[in-house]
């Protein structure tokens, strides 16, 4: 219990520190770029209540999770037959190593020229910004695969979806989740851009509106629910990883425990 | 054997090239959307040229270096400070895990509210989004140090400082490169994107330029440029990596193979 108590103290003890300082610091601040922390508080839940909530801050997040999931998809497909065939991996992998460099920001400008400003063209950007960390950590996972399973999976003739499900994907997993992850903060990043660039609604779109209109306080609320966005989607992320990968988790445990 | 993944992947990379060739001559997509490649191959040409060209490229590459190195340098410091320091650590996880998610692209109003098109609101941008990338291997890293030699090194009676020298640097070093090979490549991706967005000179300033006024090859050949230059610092940082952990284990292990 006192453990407990202990570990929550030092969890808490900081950030309450730093709001403190940010709202001693900016308590009578007459710079209109730094507005009072009180201000930004009392401004936030006027700007982020009600109608916004449904006009901005849900279609940001479809568009995101529309993008992630297709990425998420075409990746690990993709990915499996890229690292199942050492023929198809060395055909591909100066293709795939260029499409990767490329930052995926600047995709929104080409993407835009096909797919114009709507809704497509967002999820498109999103798709194909977070699909190369899937990719490539998919081919990596594949590649991978223990091949003293892959023989024994052959000799009980473990074959095709099972083959799949049980041995390929599944030891490649933990290479998966971590291109994920990877993409998940891409995602985020390309999803607050596509809106910047051309939009009439959501996260992206409002904040850059806030700041051209120099409602500088609704602009501070703006950045800080684009945090807790990013804040709440990795911890999503790391309960669903947990879930997912718990037996890895616990092999790994046992070996270090066991050296 | 590797002869032969060689001779596959530039076959590879013909057919890309080839296929961006014929698939707008055809006619599947637009010639106006989707330029083929030996358009695309002569505005790069003379973009080669053009002086404008190589300064915004100077630009770019300004703002990445200054990024990286400000967050490399700081993400170190930091992290072998929050390491050493007894309680720092456990102090700050809370915090760090709160920071770390944040989009640095959340910051592009601030940063265009108070530095403008500067170079120093790419740098706000680039070492916020590589800072992280850095301290937190550089905290794997240190947890990562052998308590034997550790144990060993302090009852040699090793001070704090030869102790980071000699024991915690050498174990964090190879986390430190991942770190660092990482957040290379997000400080490109954010430099281009500060330029692309905000407006600040470098090449994604200049991708903006060629997107607004209908100059679709050079577009893409400015978008080619961006993931060469992806491409080499990538490259680049696997060889200061290797050139840095010859020692370790991993890169010798790499070589015998």
């Amino acid at each position: 219990m006192r453990r407990m108590l202990l570990r929550l103290l030092f969890a808490v003890a900081l950030p309450a520190v730093l709001i403190a300082l940010w709202w001693l610091a900016s308590d009578g601040s007459t710079n209109v770029y730094w507005p009072p922390l009180r201000t930004i508080l009392k401004t936030f839940p006027d700007v982020w209540t009600g109608a916004r909530l449904k006009t901005d801050v849900l279609p940001s997040i479809l568009r995101l999770a529309a993008g992630y999931a297709t990425a998420a998809v075409v990746g690990v497909a993709l990915g499996t037959v890229i690292g199942s065939y050492r023929r198809v991996r060395a055909v591909c992998e100066p293709v795939l190593e260029f499409l990767r460099a490329v930052p995926p920001p600047v995709l929104v400008p080409v993407i835009m020229l096909f797919a114009g400003i709507g809704d497509t063209m967002k999820i498109v950007v999103i798709a194909s910004g977070c699909v190369w960390p899937v990719l490539l950590n998919t081919v990596e996972g594949v590649r991978a695969v223990d091949p003293v399973m892959k023989e024994t999976a052959l000799s009980y003739g473990v074959t095709g979806v099972a083959r799949l499900r049980t041995l390929v994907l599944r030891s490649a997993s933990p290479q998966i989740f971590a291109g994920l992850r990877q993409a998940l903060s891409i995602g985020i990043i390309l999803m607050v851009i596509s809106e910047m660039f051309a939009a009439t609604d959501g996260l992206g779109f409002t904040i850059v509106q806030f700041q051209r209109s120099f409602a500088i306080p609704d602009m501070w609320t703006g950045i800080l629910v684009l945090g807790m966005l990013g804040f709440l989607l990795s911890v999503v992320f790391q309960v669903v990883e947990r879930r997912v990968l718990g037996w890895y988790h616990g092999l790994r445990a046992a070996a270090r425990r066991t050296p | 054997m590797k002869g032969l993944n060689t001779a596959l992947g530039a076959a590879g990379l013909a057919a890309f090239l080839a296929l961006g060739e014929v698939v707008p001559r055809v006619g599947i997509v637009k010639e106006a959307y989707f330029p083929p490649t030996s358009r695309i191959a002569s505005a790069f040409w003379d973009e080669l040229q053009d002086g404008a060209f190589w300064s915004a490229l100077g630009d770019t590459l300004t703002g990445w270096a200054l990024g990286l190195a400000i967050a490399v340098g700081a993400g170190i410091v930091v992290g072998v400070l929050l390491s050493v320091v007894p309680h720092l650590r456990e102090a700050t996880a809370s915090t760090i895990e709160f920071l770390r998610p944040i989009p640095s692209v959340a910051l592009i109003p601030l940063a265009v509210l108070l530095y403008g098109t500067e170079l120093r609101s790419v740098l706000l941008l680039v070492v916020y989004a590589s800072f992280w990338q850095i301290l937190i291997q550089v905290l794997y890293g240190v947890q990562d140090v052998d308590p034997v030699a550790e144990e060993t090194a302090r009852s040699y009676g090793l001070g704090t400082w030869a102790r980071v020298r000699h024991v915690l640097w050498p174990s964090a070093l190879p986390y430190v490169m991942t770190g660092v090979r990482l957040a290379a490549a997000v400080a490109l991706i954010l430099t281009i994107t500060a330029e692309l967005v905000i407006g600040a000179p470098g090449l994604g300033a200049t991708i903006a330029v060629a997107q607004t006024s209908q100059a679709v090859p050079e577009m893409y050949a400015l978008i080619v440029v961006t993931g060469l230059l992806g491409l080499l610092i990538n490259v680049g940082a696997r060889t200061v990596e290797r050139r840095a952990l010859a020692w370790h284990q991993s890169v010798r292990g790499e070589v015998a193979v």
